[in-house]
């Protein structure tokens, strides 16, 4: 039995004659999403698909350029267009919109992208498909104008209605399509023509996400679903040692196996291909290859950590980067009254999105194009990667977007996609190549480990008045995401990296250094607000120079766990706080611990977010408890370690995650009111948390944890020391 | 050749006994509800029911299940009516969704055994199911609702 392909259809303008209705293309310019007629886009030099498009039965199809890893950007996307159109939610369609950068790409430092990372969705898209979505209301405004023969600013509209008070005459979207025309040129829209807050129908009040229908049947599409015809399977086994190519393999007896079609080398590992997957995966697991030499051959993750980075930060030769530089932070520790130093370190971790790394891959007859399926993050990238694997143009490439089972920031790349046309090249047959969860592990790609020294100078008052962050390790950019604490404002700073390579694959991990950044600022500012025998909000609130936003959200959180407030026997609070991609959020974490098995025990969170507009407050709330447990999980549990250049961990056995028996009894998430545009959700639930556990635990035990994760050995080694 | 009834229809499978189930319903019937997480029984997100027990496809060889009722997420209910999917949806309970499936068969088997469980109970039943998302408050909220509203 064979399922059809069931993604959604990608429109293509050509398509589209015949249908009948309004299409609403997408223009090609500098300044990011903007419409324009069909008529001025067939004359472009481009191929522009249809971003909106009204039907005569009211139809309403929009497409999302928001992947979907389950942070629910693809229903908020078009709700954020909806809006400023003024549809009827309940007739709108949702549809992918294609891997077409130039056309469909959010604009950031002046380049197009489609990544989906970040945090970016809603943040980078919303005044885009606000000023498309009144654009499209302008256009039907214009058309019952004329039909009536009245001024179009005598017209209102109400959901998916045109409506004229006057004489008490409406008209539907739909009848509007049948016979409507959408001029060459678009109208523009002020901004001050945009709905204000208060006339929001959808923005702010939460809409069930579209997806999650398909998500409890079954049908959902990933593509670990998509099955073609003639598809046969690959099943890889790369480098234990990274990055490092095959050299000679058993291919004879591997050939010989049941099912097997054949073998086929990659840059860094090897592919079988049979007609069943558990037959590949018999083939792969039988596989034994002689690999090159890598580069982190001999690597030990253990041994870095604890020595080698320490070695790094005070050599005077090491390679360095400034990250910041604010004031003049030696003058300012030249003339302290008190300075402060910690070191903290933190683990590799790994993204364990659910659904192991998979693509399928189906060339035409020809062989010269080749369409691809695949849950990515970047589907802009992901069709470059392929197009660069296979030395195509892009345009030769048909990329098909699928939901991902999580992404959490690996699925950027499209290594895998490249590896399963490759794959499908050579075997000259429709592939799914799908990596097992042994392979997902080792080949991370991990979250970087890190060293963090950090450095405080207080003035007479007791003022944090100078600030130094150094973080050492492998990772380049990654490390220092989180790295500036720019809600303290530090008078003056500097901030620096201190790099080596080590050859292990490395990516971007739900906020990334964030995780170890956050957590070492947040413990150290803990730590002088003890010393200088404060409470850590107090200190926080009188010798930091506090932003307003970073102040409202300590006050609110502050307010949500009742902070002052005796707790249970055996419990204690621990406060944090953190930035990302222009959000801010303050939790606190409440605690217990087993002394004889090491266990901490989150029971209770609170975080207070200013998110600026919330879009879709239930969605976002989800995403937050999300990064909330994400962010426990990392603190508590996981841990990647590599020895002798490979990944030690293999399965759930041993990088283990959060369960439900580990779940926090309560998490309570506030968005304080704010009237500015959205910025980032999907990340700012999980930075603060490994310094709210860190700091409860201080005030449980007078003990201070340095090294995350905050395993029970690391716990009981804490406790005895 | 290993017959067996698949949500409620007889089916024969023409493949090596050892082949573990779950690639046997994904790949040879064409079922792809449900889902391949780790494949050794650690994450739950192939889990289905074997004459009413919540079972671990992946681990679970074809020849074991010979003459034996094998429900999948497709087979629980038609049209979602089942209370567990009424009440995800209510919930809002899934994110990236891939683990549903086997959330929803796990906490299926709960309520068949018992219908108004306490949340240690749900939690004891569950805690083999990973959920990457962390949408454990929401699967507890979804399963109360359900064995409430039946």
């Amino acid at each position: 039995m064979t399922i059809a392909i069931k993604g959604p259809e990608i429109s293509r303008r050509g398509m589209l004659a015949g249908l009948g209705g309004m299409s609403f293309c997408l223009a090609f310019g500098a300044d990011g999403v903007n419409l324009l007629s069909e008529a001025q886009a067939s004359t472009g030099a481009h191929q522009i698909g249809s971003w909106v498009r009204i039907a005569p039965n009211g139809t309403i199809t929009i497409l999302s350029a928001g992947a979907e890893m389950g942070q629910g950007s693809m229903t908020s996307l078009p709700l954020i267009l909806a809006e400023e159109m003024d549809a009827d939610w309940a007739k709108v369609v949702i549809e992918w919109a294609p891997a077409d950068k130039a056309n469909y790409g959010y604009i950031i430092g002046g380049n197009r992208m489609m990544w989906i990372v970040g945090s970016r969705a809603v943040m980078l898209y919303y005044d885009q498909l606000r000023t498309a979505g009144a654009q499209v209301r302008k256009v039907l405004l214009t058309n019952a104008a004329e039909t009536w023969g009245v001024d179009a600013a005598s017209l209102k509209t109400e959901p998916s209605v045109v409506v004229h008070p006057a004489s008490g005459r409406r008209m539907s979207y739909g009848e509007i399509a049948a016979s409507g025309k959408v001029p060459a040129t678009l109208p523009a829209v002020a901004a001050n023509e945009l709905k204000k807050k208060s006339e929001f129908r959808l923005i702010g009040k939460s809409v069930p996400r579209r997806d999650i229908p398909s998500k409890v049947n079954g049908t959902a599409q990933y593509a670990m679903d998509v099955k073609v015809p003639g598809m046969v399977y690959a099943s890889t086994l790369h480098s234990p040692v990274h990055n490092t190519a095959p050299d000679t393999w058993n291919d004879a007896e591997i050939k010989a196996m049941a099912g097997v079609i054949g073998t086929v080398k990659l840059a860094n590992g090897v592919a079988v291909v049979a007609d069943r997957f558990e037959r590949a995966k018999a083939g792969r697991d039988t596989l034994k290859v002689a690999w090159k030499k890598g580069k982190a051959e001999g690597f030990n993750s253990e041994q870095a950590l604890a020595q080698d980075y320490a070695k790094i930060h005070n050599d005077p030769a090491a390679q360095k980067t400034t990250i910041d530089s604010k004031g003049d932070a030696d003058a300012a520790f030249a003339g302290a009254a008190k300075v402060y130093k910690a070191e903290y370190r933190s683990d590799f971790g790994y993204h364990a999105q659910m659904e192991p790394l998979n693509a399928v891959a189906r060339f035409n007859d020809a062989g010269d194009k080749v369409e691809i399926w695949e849950g990515s993050q970047a589907p802009d990238v992901s069709r470059a990667a392929v197009a660069k694997a296979l030395g195509f143009k892009e345009e030769q490439v048909d990329f098909h977007q699928c939901y991902m089972g999580g992404g959490f920031g690996r699925r950027t790349m499209g290594d895998y996609a490249a590896e399963a046309a490759l794959v499908a090249r050579e075997v000259r047959r429709p592939v799914k190549l799908l990596w097992t969860r042994e392979e997902d592990v080792a080949q991370g790609m991990l979250r970087p480990q890190a060293f963090q020294c950090l450095e405080a100078a207080l003035d007479g008052s007791g003022k944090v008045v100078g600030w130094r962050h150094c973080v050492v390790g492998d990772g380049g950019g990654l490390l220092h995401t989180g790295i500036k604490p720019i809600y303290y404002a530090i008078p003056n700073q500097f901030i620096e990296r201190r790099g080596i390579s080590h050859g292990i694959k490395l990516k971007h991990w739900r906020a990334v250094g964030h995780v170890f950044n956050v957590f070492a600022i947040e413990a150290f500012v803990d730590q002088m607000a003890v010393d200088q025998g404060m409470d850590p909000l107090e200190f926080r609130l009188q010798r930091m120079s506090l932003t307003p936003k970073a102040r409202k959200c300590f006050e609110t959180v502050a307010q949500m766990c009742d902070w002052k407030a005796k707790r249970p026997e055996g419990r204690a609070l621990g406060l944090s706080v953190s930035e990302r991609s222009g959000s801010l959020g303050a939790g606190v974490a409440e605690i217990s611990l087993d002394r004889a098995s090491g266990k901490v025990k989150v029971h209770k969170v609170w975080v207070a977010i200013d998110g600026g507009t919330i879009v879709q407050p239930a969605a976002a709330k989800a995403n937050i408890e999300s990064g909330i447990i994400y962010g426990l999980s990392s603190v508590l549990h996981e841990r990647a370690t590599v020895k002798d250049g490979v990944v030690e961990q293999s399965n759930f056995h041993d990088y283990t995650v959060m369960r439900m028996s580990d779940l926090p009894e309560e998490m309570h998430v506030s968005f304080v009111e704010a009237d500015t545009r959205p910025t980032g959700l999907g990340e700012i639930g999980n930075p603060f948390i490994a310094g709210a556990v860190a700091n409860a635990f201080h005030k449980l035990t007078g003990k201070r944890l340095y090294h995350m994760p905050f395993t029970p050995e690391r716990v009981l080694a804490t406790l005895k020391a | 050749m290993v017959s067996f009834t698949l949500n409620d229809r007889s089916v024969s499978v023409d493949a090596d006994p050892n082949t573990p189930l779950l690639w046997v319903i994904r790949d040879h019937i064409g079922l792809t509800g449900t889902k391949y997480g780790c494949g050794v029984a650690l994450c739950g997100a192939c889990t289905v029911h074997v004459d009413g027990a919540a079972t671990r496809s992946c681990s679970t060889d074809l020849a074991s299940v010979a003459g034996k009722k094998v429900v999948t997420i497709e087979g629980l209910s038609p049209n979602s009516s089942h209370p567990l999917q009424k009440a995800w949806i209510a919930e809002q309970v899934p994110q990236c969704g891939y683990c549903q499936s086997g959330q929803i068969m796990q906490a299926a088997e709960l309520l068949a055994q018992i219908p108004k469980p306490t949340r240690t109970q749900i939690v004891a039943h569950m805690d083999g199911n990973i959920c990457r998302c962390g949408t454990y408050h929401r699967i507890i909220a979804a399963v109360e609702r359900a064995s409430r509203e039946g």
